[in-house]
C-alpha cells in the first residue's frame, strides 16, 4: 500500500523533471529569438540564408504552436530531421544510445567488480600500505578529468611498445564479444576513471562507519568469523550508500561519454553532441541532450527504488 | 548538531585555535603547498615566464625537455613552461570565479528554503533537484550552445551548474541550525528576516558551506577545462590547460610533452583542491563527506 504511494510519488515527480528539462532544451535551443537561424549560419548568414532556414525549421511560427508541437514530438518519439543529413533525428539517436549504453554498462560493471571488493579491503585493513596505496590512486582518480585520462591511455596503450588496443571504433556485439570488447575496453578504462574513485572513496568510508557500529561488535563477540563479518554483516548495510553514488555516477558518466567518445572516435551518443553542436543541428542536439538525461533520470529512480527494497529501516511513504 | 554546535561553526572556535588545527593536518598542509605555488606562479604570468609565450621559434618545434626550452616546445615551437604557465590563469580564473557565482546565489537560495521551510522549502529543492538531475557537462554544453564563447560564459555556465549543489549543503545546514536558541530569540526579539538569514544563521552554517566550496573549485576547473577540450571555453588568446590538451592530443605522436605537462599542471592543481577541501572538512565539519559529485 504504502509501498505503492511512494513509487507513485517518486514517477509523479521523475515525469515532471523531464518535462521541465524539455522545456528548457527547448527554450536554450530553439526559442531565442531568431538566433536559432544564425546559429546555424553562423559567419555565412544572410536575410535570404536566414529566412529560408526559419521556414525549413518551421521558426516563422508561432512559439506556443511550436513549443506543443516539440513536446508532442518528444513524446511521440517523431523528433525532427537533422539540418545536415535530414534524416529522421530518432533514427541517428537510438543505435547511438545503444553503443552509450553498451560503453557505460561495460563501465559500470568494471567499477562494480574493481571498487566495492577493493572499498571494503581497505576498509578493514585501515591504515596499512595497502589502504594508503589506493587511498593515493583515488586522490588522482578524482582529480582526472576523462580527457586527460583517455588522452594518456591513448598515448600509452595505442602507440609505442604497449600498441594492445585499437586507437578507437566499434564493432558490433555480433561481430564477436572479444573484437567488441577489445574496441570498447579502453573507452571503458576512460569512463570508469573518476567513478572508480569515488564509489572506492563512498565504499570505504561506509564500510568503517558500518565495522565501527554497535551490531558489527556484537557479531565478534559472538564469534562469527571475520570474514563473515565483512561480507555477510556488514556489507549488507555498508554498501547501501554505494548504490546511491552508483546511480549519481551514472549521471557523471552520461555527461562524460561526450568526451571520452569523441577521443575514442567511439560511434555514440557522445560523439553525436560534439558533431551536431559544431554542425549547428539542433534538433540533433536537442535530442542527444535530452536522451541521456532521461536515462539518469531513470537510473536514479530504479535506484530509489532498489534502495528502498534493500534497506528495512525505510518508512515508505509517510515522513 | 544541535547539541554540539562548534562541531560546525566558525562562531565558537577561536580563530588561532582554528588556524593552527588547520596547519596541523597534513591533507590542508599538502595542498597549500601544491595550490599556492601554482597559484603565485600562473598570477605572475609573463613576469616569470622565461619566454613569451605566444612567440613561435619554429625551428625548434618539437623540442624535448631539458636545454634551452626547460619542458620542450610545442607544434609552433613556442616554450611549453611558459604556456603551462600562463594557462594556468584561466584555469585558475574561472575555477574560483565559477565557485563565487554559485555562492552567490546558492547560499541564499539554501538559507531561505532551510529557514522558510513548507512549501517555499519543497518548491526551491524540488528545482534543484531537476537542474541537477541534468548531467553537469551536458548542462555546461547546453548553455554554452545558446551563448557565445568566452571565458565570462563559462563561468556562468558553470556557475549555474554548481547552484543547485551550494544550495542544497546550504539548505541542510541551515535546517538544523534554525531551531537553535538564538534564532528563536532572534526571530521574537522581531528582527527582520534578512537579518536573521545573514547575521544570525550564515556565520553559524560557513562551515559546511566553505568546505563544500573548496571541494567546488577542483570541480569548476576540472568541468571547464573540458569544455574547452570541447572547444566551447575560451579560445586564444585566453587559452587555458583544456585547450592546450585539446590541440597536443592532435600531436602526441611527435611530442608526449605537449600532451602531458599540461595534464600533469591540471592533475595536481584540482588534486591540492581536493586535499585542501577533505582536510577542510575533516577538521570542520567532520561527519559529512564522501561521495560528492
Amino acid at each position: 500500500m504504502v509501498n505503492t504511494l511512494y513509487l507513485a510519488k517518486r514517477i509523479v515527480v521523475a515525469t515532471l523533471s523531464v518535462f521541465v528539462i524539455a522545456s528548457l532544451v527547448f527554450g536554450m535551443t530553439t526559442a531565442l529569438p531568431g538566433s536559432a537561424a544564425e546559429i546555424i549560419l553562423g559567419t555565412q548568414q544572410t536575410p535570404e540564408a536566414v529566412e529560408q532556414i526559419e521556414q525549413q525549421m518551421g521558426l516563422d511560427r508561432p512559439l506556443s504552436e511550436r513549443y506543443v508541437d516539440y513536446m508532442v514530438g518528444m513524446v511521440t518519439l517523431d523528433w525532427g530531421e537533422s539540418l545536415i543529413s535530414g534524416e529522421p533525428v530518432t533514427e541517428r539517436v537510438i543505435p547511438r544510445l545503444q553503443r552509450t549504453l553498451e560503453l557505460a554498462i561495460v563501465a559500470m560493471i568494471m567499477t562494480i567488480i574493481t571498487a566495492i571488493p577493493l572499498g571494503i579491503v581497505t576498509a578493514s585493513k585501515r591504515d596499512t600500505w595497502i589502504d594508503n596505496l589506493l587511498t593515493g590512486v583515488s586522490y588522482v582518480g578524482i582529480s582526472m578529468p576523462s580527457f586527460v585520462s583517455a588522452s594518456l591511455l591513448l598515448l600509452l596503450f595505442t602507440t609505442g611498445s604497449l600498441n594492445w588496443f585499437p586507437n578507437g571504433g566499434y564493432t558490433p556485439l555480433t561481430d564477436g564479444f572479444f573484437k567488441w570488447l577489445h574496441h570498447l575496453l579502453l573507452p571503458a578504462i576512460a569512463l570508469n576513471f573518476i567513478v572508480f574513485s569515488y564509489v572506492l572513496r563512498q565504499t570505504r568510508s561506509s564500510m568503517i562507519e558500518t565495522l565501527e557500529s554497535k551490531f558489527i561488535r556484537t557479531a565478534r563477540l559472538k564469534g562469527v568469523s571475520e570474514r563473515s563479518v565483512l561480507f555477510k554483516h556488514a556489507m549488507r548495510n555498508g554498501l547501501l550508500p554505494t548504490v546511491t553514488v552508483l546511480a549519481l555516477n551514472f549521471g557523471w558518466m552520461m555527461g562524460s561519454v561526450v568526451i571520452v567518445e569523441e577521443i575514442f572516435t567511439y560511434p555514440g551518443l557522445g560523439k553525436l553532441i560534439v558533431q551536431a553542436i559544431h554542425q549547428r543541428d539542433l534538433p540533433v542536439l536537442q535530442a542527444a541532450i535530452l536522451v541521456p538525461t532521461v536515462t539518469f533520470i531513470t537510473s536514479n529512480l530504479l535506484a530509489d527504488i532498489i534502495y528502498t527494497l534493500l534497506d528495512p529501516r525505510i518508512e515508505l511513504g509517510e515522513k | 548538531m544541535a547539541t554540539n554546535k562548534s562541531d560546525s561553526t566558525f562562531g565558537d572556535v577561536q580563530v588561532p585555535e582554528l588556524v593552527r588545527k588547520l596547519l596541523s593536518s597534513r591533507k590542508v598542509l599538502l595542498g597549500l603547498s601544491i595550490l599556492m605555488p601554482v597559484i603565485i606562479i600562473s598570477g605572475l604570468g609573463e613576469i616569470v615566464t622565461p619566454f613569451d609565450p605566444l612567440q613561435t621559434h619554429i625551428l625548434d618545434k618539437y623540442a624535448a625537455p631539458g636545454g634551452k626550452y626547460v619542458l620542450g616546445t610545442d607544434n609552433l615551437g613556442r616554450d611549453l613552461l611558459s604556456r603551462v604557465i600562463v594557462g594556468g590563469q584561466s584555469s585558475l580564473l574561472l575555477g574560483f570565479s565559477a565557485t563565487a557565482f554559485s555562492m552567490v546565489f546558492g547560499v541564499p537560495i539554501g538559507l531561505i528554503a532551510g529557514y522558510m521551510g513548507g512549501r517555499v522549502d519543497e518548491y526551491l529543492m524540488r528545482l534543484m533537484d531537476i537542474l541537477m538531475s541534468i548531467p553537469i557537462l551536458l548542462l555546461g554544453i547546453l548553455i554554452l550552445v545558446a551563448l557565445p564563447s568566452s571565458l565570462i560564459n563559462v563561468i556562468f555556465a558553470i556557475g549555474v551548474v554548481f547552484v543547485p549543489r551550494i544550495g542544497r549543503v546550504t539548505r541542510s545546514a541551515t535546517l538544523s541550525v534554525s531551531q537553535e536558541p538564538y534564532v528563536m530569540a532572534a526571530k521574537s526579539r522581531g528582527e527582520s528576516t534578512p537579518y536573521i538569514l545573514f547575521q544570525e544563521i550564515l556565520p553559524n552554517v560557513m562551515a559546511p558551506i566553505v568546505v563544500e566550496a573548496s571541494v567546488r573549485v577542483g570541480y569548476a576547473i576540472l568541468i571547464g577545462t573540458s569544455l574547452s577540450f570541447l572547444g566551447l571555453g575560451a579560445g586564444p588568446p585566453n587559452a587555458d590547460w583544456g585547450y592546450m590538451i585539446a590541440t597536443a592530443r592532435n600531436h602526441i605522436y611527435e611530442t608526449p610533452w605537449f600532451l602531458l605537462w599540461p595534464s600533469l599542471a591540471l592533475l595536481l592543481t584540482i588534486m591540492a583542491t581536493n586535499l585542501l577541501g577533505d582536510g577542510l572538512n575533516d577538521v570542520l565539519d567532520p561527519r559529512t563527506g564522501g561521495g560528492r559529485l
